[in-house]
């Protein structure tokens, strides 16, 4: 699904990323943890193409593509999907509007998809006006939703949101990549994974969201350096019991 | 309507400043081109619409109506016409009464018109007022009367040739409970265009809401303001004004007056700037002349924020079609009803002023 290679990211002439290989393939979720300011948000946000994340050196290859020079909504186009940790207000453009953009020439049921995340009531309100935390993260998710992307990125999908809510975001990211599966006459679960196309790369600063998804696989970023990857549930024990200053110890 | 058949004036550029050439989902309609009235008609029991000479002279008790909401100008001269509209008590149309003031030939064309909607009744007044290319002055004298319990909703759209110049004067009475709003629209403001329509909320609970919708293309210059003076407790006030320019000047005004206490009131001015040699100049007032007074505004000039293009573009959108989705969003097009080619033309614009920029 997607591919790193030795990626150099700057913003405002300052190198924040020095040379980021990531392997994701199909159908897996992976965590990427680290400690504020270590360059998670800037590695998500420079695989999706913002201009302020200039990419200096290296490759990202989408699907099989170099799409390292696209632009923005080239990418998103081809199915990647980004959930915005703090996402910007747009004055006079309704959140319900903005829900149809992203579903593009697709058909959807925009009404069924806020529902499941208890969106309905902000429908009809300017994008993010006014929104709290965790509504923000909501609205988030639903446009994911009826974008419907092959590569799910998400910036701390669980920070600012209430414990009820957490449950919700996390069965509603479950759907986007297909993990709810349920067995059918016709089809039992075994068949219908092996169809399923979906992966997604997860930031977590606290970990809270892997209690309701699932990851494959968990990588530590530190000061710009991916520095370790494994099992997301042993990564997190450890960074419970001793801090990211164990992983910093990584860093030669 | 086969008087429209007879103008100077086709039926797009009727469209263009939101007029139903064929009346549909109007009530009334009513048009005068330079001085002449060419339609005049109206289809709703309780709703009178005459022009304002005949109306004046066959309607008892209506010259109480000239000259209050207004200060009388005795230096403007005589007027030709202009509409008068009386939505008498308790009547409330579900249509828009619509009214066009089209100039054909140039010179000077000075309409004085009013609108009267008396007590617990509501009305929607649809007014275009547009020209050729011709060279002229449009001078455009509107008082409106809003009874008790009443609301009065008046959308305004402008298009002028290149060679108008256009003075509006406007002055609103609203008594207790009535509500007064006004939406006007401008793209197109000729060689000059200067007015501030005055509202007047006189009983308490009177509302007025003024939302201005500004676009300046370059070589335009448009001065355009709103005034609201709270004149009993308990009134309410808003002004909006949202600009965009393309490369033109706007002077975005808006003064609130508190004159009695608990009054409320709030000022909106935001503008846009699209594209270079642009000037977008707001100034709001607030004048305060009560206690328990709650006044407030909120001014802000700048481009579009990088943000939120790429928060758009993120979900797909090219770069023309989000900024496009950000600007009539903040222009608030689909709340205020731009006519469909207008809305066309701004799309046209927007796209133009992108690849510019680029």
């Amino acid at each position: 699904m997607l591919k790193i290679e030795g990626l150099k990211v700057e913003v405002e002439d300052r190198e924040v990323l020095h040379g980021i290989d990531l392997h994701l393939p199909v159908d897996e979720v992976h965590a990427l943890m680290g400690p504020n300011g270590s360059g998670k948000t800037t590695l998500i946000m420079a695989v999706m193409g913002f201009e302020r994340y200039r990419i200096t050196q290296g490759r990202i290859i989408f699907k099989g593509k170099d799409v390292t020079s696209l632009p923005l909504f080239e990418r998103a186009r081809l199915g990647m999907g980004l959930a915005f940790q703090r996402p910007p207000v747009v004055r006079g453009v309704k959140t319900r509007q903005l829900i149809e953009m992203c579903a593009g020439k697709r058909h959807v049921d925009v009404d069924a998809i806020a529902q499941t995340l208890n969106c309905e009531e902000f429908l009809y309100r300017d994008v993010n006006l006014g929104f709290s935390g965790g509504e923000m993260k909501r609205s988030e998710l639903v446009q994911l939703m009826a974008q419907d992307p092959d590569l799910v990125l998400l910036d701390e999908p669980e920070s600012g949101v209430d414990l009820e809510n957490i449950v919700l975001l996390g069965n509603a990211i479950n759907r986007l990549l297909e993990r709810d599966l349920e067995p059918k006459i016709e089809e039992s679960i075994r068949e219908r994974k092996a169809r399923r196309r979906k992966s997604a790369l997860i930031i977590t600063h606290t970990g809270h969201i892997l209690d309701y998804v699932v990851a494959d696989k968990g990588h530590v970023l530190i000061e710009g350096h991916l520095i370790c990857s494994g099992n997301p549930k042993e990564i997190l024990r450890t960074i419970e019991r001793f801090g990211y200053e164990e992983c910093a110890r990584c860093l030669r | 309507m086969s008087e429209v058949k007879e103008m100077l004036s086709s039926v797009e550029e009727l469209e263009r400043v939101g007029i139903e050439p064929e009346g549909k989902g109007r009530c009334g309609t009513f048009i005068q081109e330079d001085e002449r009235v060419v339609a005049c008609g109206i289809r709703q029991s309780g709703v009178d619409l005459l022009p304002t000479k005949r109306a004046l002279k066959e309607l008892e008790g209506t010259e109480r109506f000239l000259w209050r909401a207004l200060q009388r100008d005795p230096d403007l001269g005589e007027f030709q016409n202009g509409y008068f509209i009386r939505a008498r008590k308790g009547v409330r149309p579900i249509f828009p009464v619509q009214s066009c003031l089209y100039m054909g030939t140039g010179g000077m064309q000075h309409v004085h018109n009013i609108v009267v909607v008396e007590d617990e009744a509501e009305l929607h007044v649809i007014t275009g007022c547009t020209s050729r290319e011709i060279r002229g002055t449009h001078l455009g004298i509107s008082e409106f009367y809003v009874g008790k319990g009443a609301t009065l909703h008046f959308t305004m759209i402008h298009v002028w040739g290149p060679d108008i110049e256009a003075l509006p004067l406007t002055g609103a009475i609203v008594e207790e409970g009535g509500v007064f709003i006004s939406d006007y629209i401008c793209m197109h403001p000729g060689k000059h265009i200067k007015m501030s329509p005055t509202a007047y909320l006189r009983g308490s609970g009177a509302t007025a809401r003024l939302h201005s919708v500004l676009v300046a293309v370059p070589g335009a210059f448009m001065d355009i303001g709103a005034r609201v003076h709270l004149q009993a407790p308990g009134t309410k006030a808003e002004l909006i004004s949202r600009a965009v320019s393309m490369g033109g000047t706007v002077i975005a005004r808006g003064h609130l007056i508190g004159e009695e206490p608990r009054i409320k009131a709030h000022l909106e001015c935001r503008g846009l700037l699209l594209r270079e040699g642009g000037v977008i100049h707001a100034i709001p007032e607030l004048e305060g002349r009560a206690t328990e007074l709650e006044m407030t505004h909120e001014a802000a000039v700048g481009k579009i924020a990088r943000e939120e293009v790429e928060y758009l573009m993120a979900r797909g959108l090219t770069e023309e079609e989000a900024t496009a989705a950000i600007v009539r969003g903040f222009l608030n097009v689909d709340i205020i009803g731009l006519p469909a080619p207008l809305k066309e033309e701004l799309d046209t614009l927007i796209s133009q002023s992108d690849r510019e920029s680029l």
